[in-house]
């Protein structure tokens, strides 16, 4: 226990530096520290939601039906006169929850997957890969509209669905980082020393690659909650009474031409946030000097 | 060449193979049988239904009879519409999609392409920051916003295009092939963009440069075949994802494609028509990508021998 405790402050200590050097780079970029702060202002807001919305979130008003933006409601009021600043509010508390929490099934098969195929080598890497390389041929897209379709059109499902998808790189990444990290002496150490696989691949493997990682799960948040949008829009993820942006926009561009707002403001939710997080990912790309993967 | 080609073909029968089992099986398992809905079915017209789906045997055999069907080209009939065939709703709506995917294509490499080559030249400039600024929007802005915007701003307020049906009017092609193809153009131009400038820093631009050759030829004729490599490469899944994005640009614009009539059967719960559009969907998809791998291959040798090394 004493040991492993004074282990993980040396781990600490060795990682300082690299991310404040990391982090000084991140500061100089002001794109992605402006997108850090919209984020983080998206994920305090859909904390908060049922805190400081202005209506609820069922309340709706009849006779005043679809209203242009005004005082009372800063965003108008949808066809059955909700307030439209509530709807977004609690529609992004769904989006941002599918790309997060989508994105940590992703992470967690991905990171377990690629580090063992990695690790291993020989041919339970091979066989490992060779599966990762027959599913990433797989038309993933329509399997998700699939599944929805036969097991209906639940928001747990939504989740492992895209977490199942999204893994595949996670792993490919995983395996070249572990490939080139078990080469290195530190691990050839901990090996003599007689430390189990899953240890180093815990204690020593998986933070070693920790800025690809957050790299690529920071693009992979923004191209989950895309999906989700896409299949809300069309009908098949988020279902009422519950609310996305996805479907705003969906109900939204079928009244567009009478009330705009509908469709404007809910798709510059979405648009806003999908930019920070890619500003984000971009620029910890280049202060955490990762190659990427995806272009 | 020849071994590459046969190589990456014999890895695409399990792929297929995994696909129709595993959607065969799924709809199978599905909750609600095709005729639950109906009022109670005399017994021997259920009989007599559920010999014709096949639906008496066991599933074992129904899938070696599904397997042997799609050998001969047979896709499968429809549940809800009896007497209709996904054969013929291929038949109909391929076409439709084939040319809104090509001109999609046309839009995302001719405007991605060019975009990202001109950032290229002059790297951190305005002539790289517009292009590429754009291009984020373009990757942000998802094809069902872009498009209800485009039908907005051209179709309603200015009324310049037509913003629905596809080959009844004039120009009511140019808004849906802009909406699906606009996402591709933005990744195009990333893609390309990078692709040029690692290019353009290597030794034999520079001996290119050293001889002389005007700086245009040396980007059309050394630079621009390496550079645009990414972009082959990429062209493979950016199929898969023109065909999910047609079921929304088809939904859109109320275009009768396979994309819509994949959601449509979707929605009806209409298992065959879902099984067949799946594994017809499936087939094109992964063709595709072999496609887009063997000419990635003949553009760039180097390739050639790492067999089967995924991407």
């Amino acid at each position: 226990m004493n040991t492993e405790m004074l282990s993980d402050i040396a781990d600490a200590e060795e990682g300082t530096s690299l991310w404040k050097d990391a982090w000084l780079r991140l500061r100089k970029n002001r794109l992605a520290i402006i997108g850090l702060c919209i984020l983080l202002a998206c994920i305090v807001l859909a904390l908060l939601t049922p805190l400081i919305a202005p209506y609820a979130y069922d309340a709706q008003d009849l006779d005043l039906g679809a209203t242009p933006p005004s005082a009372a409601h800063w965003l108008g009021t949808d066809i059955f006169g909700r307030d439209m600043l509530t709807q977004i509010l609690y529609g992004g508390r769904i989006s941002l929850a599918v790309g997060f929490i989508a994105t940590a099934v992703a992470l967690v098969i991905g990171i377990t997957w690629g580090a063992i195929a990695g690790y291993a080598g020989g041919r339970v890497d091979a066989v490992m890969m060779r599966l990762v390389d027959i599913l990433y041929a797989l038309p993933f897209m329509i399997f998700i509209i699939l599944l929805m379709v036969v097991f209906g059109r639940n928001l747990l499902l939504l989740f492992l669905a895209i977490g199942a998808v999204e893994w595949l790189t996670m792993a490919r990444i995983m395996r070249g980082q572990v490939q080139s990290l078990r080469q290195q002496e530190f691990v050839e150490a901990a090996i003599s020393l007689g430390l189990s696989p899953g240890a180093i691949i815990r204690r020593h493997l998986i933070p070693n690659a920790l800025g690809p990682i957050i790299v690529y799960t920071t693009l992979t948040i923004p191209s989950v909650m895309l999906l989700e949008a896409f299949l809300s829009f069309l009908g098949l993820g988020v279902q009422p009474p519950q609310t996305s942006w996805g479907l705003l926009i969906s109900y939204g561009a079928e009244t567009m031409e009478e009330y705009p707002w509908l469709l404007i403001f809910p798709g510059l939710a979405l648009t806003v946030t999908l930019f920070s997080l890619n500003f984000l990912g971009d620029g910890l790309r280049d202060a955490l000097d990762v190659r990427g993967s995806k272009d | 060449m020849w071994r590459f080609i046969s190589v990456r073909l014999l890895q695409a029968i399990p792929v297929l193979l995994a696909v129709i089992t595993v959607t065969f099986f799924l709809v199978r398992v599905a909750p609600g049988g095709p005729f639950d809905s109906e009022k109670a079915v005399i017994p021997e017209v259920k009989a007599a239904l559920e010999k014709q789906y096949r639906l008496d045997l066991p599933l074992f055999q129904q899938y070696t009879a599904y397997l042997g069907d799609l050998a001969s080209g047979e896709f499968g009939p429809s549940f809800k519409y009896p007497g209709r065939s996904v054969n013929e709703l291929i038949g109909a709506g391929l076409p439709v999609t084939a040319e809104l995917g090509f001109y999609a294509l046309l839009v995302a490499v001719l405007i991605g392409g060019l975009a990202g080559v001109i950032a290229s030249l002059r790297p951190n400039t305005a002539q790289d920051y517009i292009p590429m600024s754009l291009a984020m929007i373009g990757i942000c802005m998802p094809s069902f916003l872009l498009g209800p915007l485009l039908v907005l701003l051209f179709g309603i307020e200015l009324e310049w295009l037509p913003v629905s049906g596809w080959g009844d009017i004039p120009g009511d092609k140019i808004l849906p092939s802009i909406t699906l193809g606009s996402g591709y153009a933005a990744y195009i131009a990333r893609l390309s963009r990078a692709g040029m400038l690692e290019v353009l820093s290597q030794d034999y631009i520079r001996t290119a440069r050293a001889k002389g050759l005007p700086e245009w030829q040396v980007v059309t004729k050394h630079a621009l075949r390496g550079g645009l490599m990414p972009v082959v490469t990429f062209l493979g899944p950016a199929f898969a994802g023109l065909l999910a994005g047609s079921f929304v640009v088809e939904t859109i614009f109320q275009i009768p494609g396979l994309g819509r009539f994949y959601v449509q059967a979707a929605f009806n719960r209409d298992y065959t028509m879902i099984l067949g559009t799946t594994v017809f969907l499936s087939t094109l998809i992964v063709l595709f990508n072999l496609l887009s791998d063997i000419m990635a291959a003949w553009m760039n040798p180097r390739l050639r021998h790492q067999l089967g090394g995924g991407s």
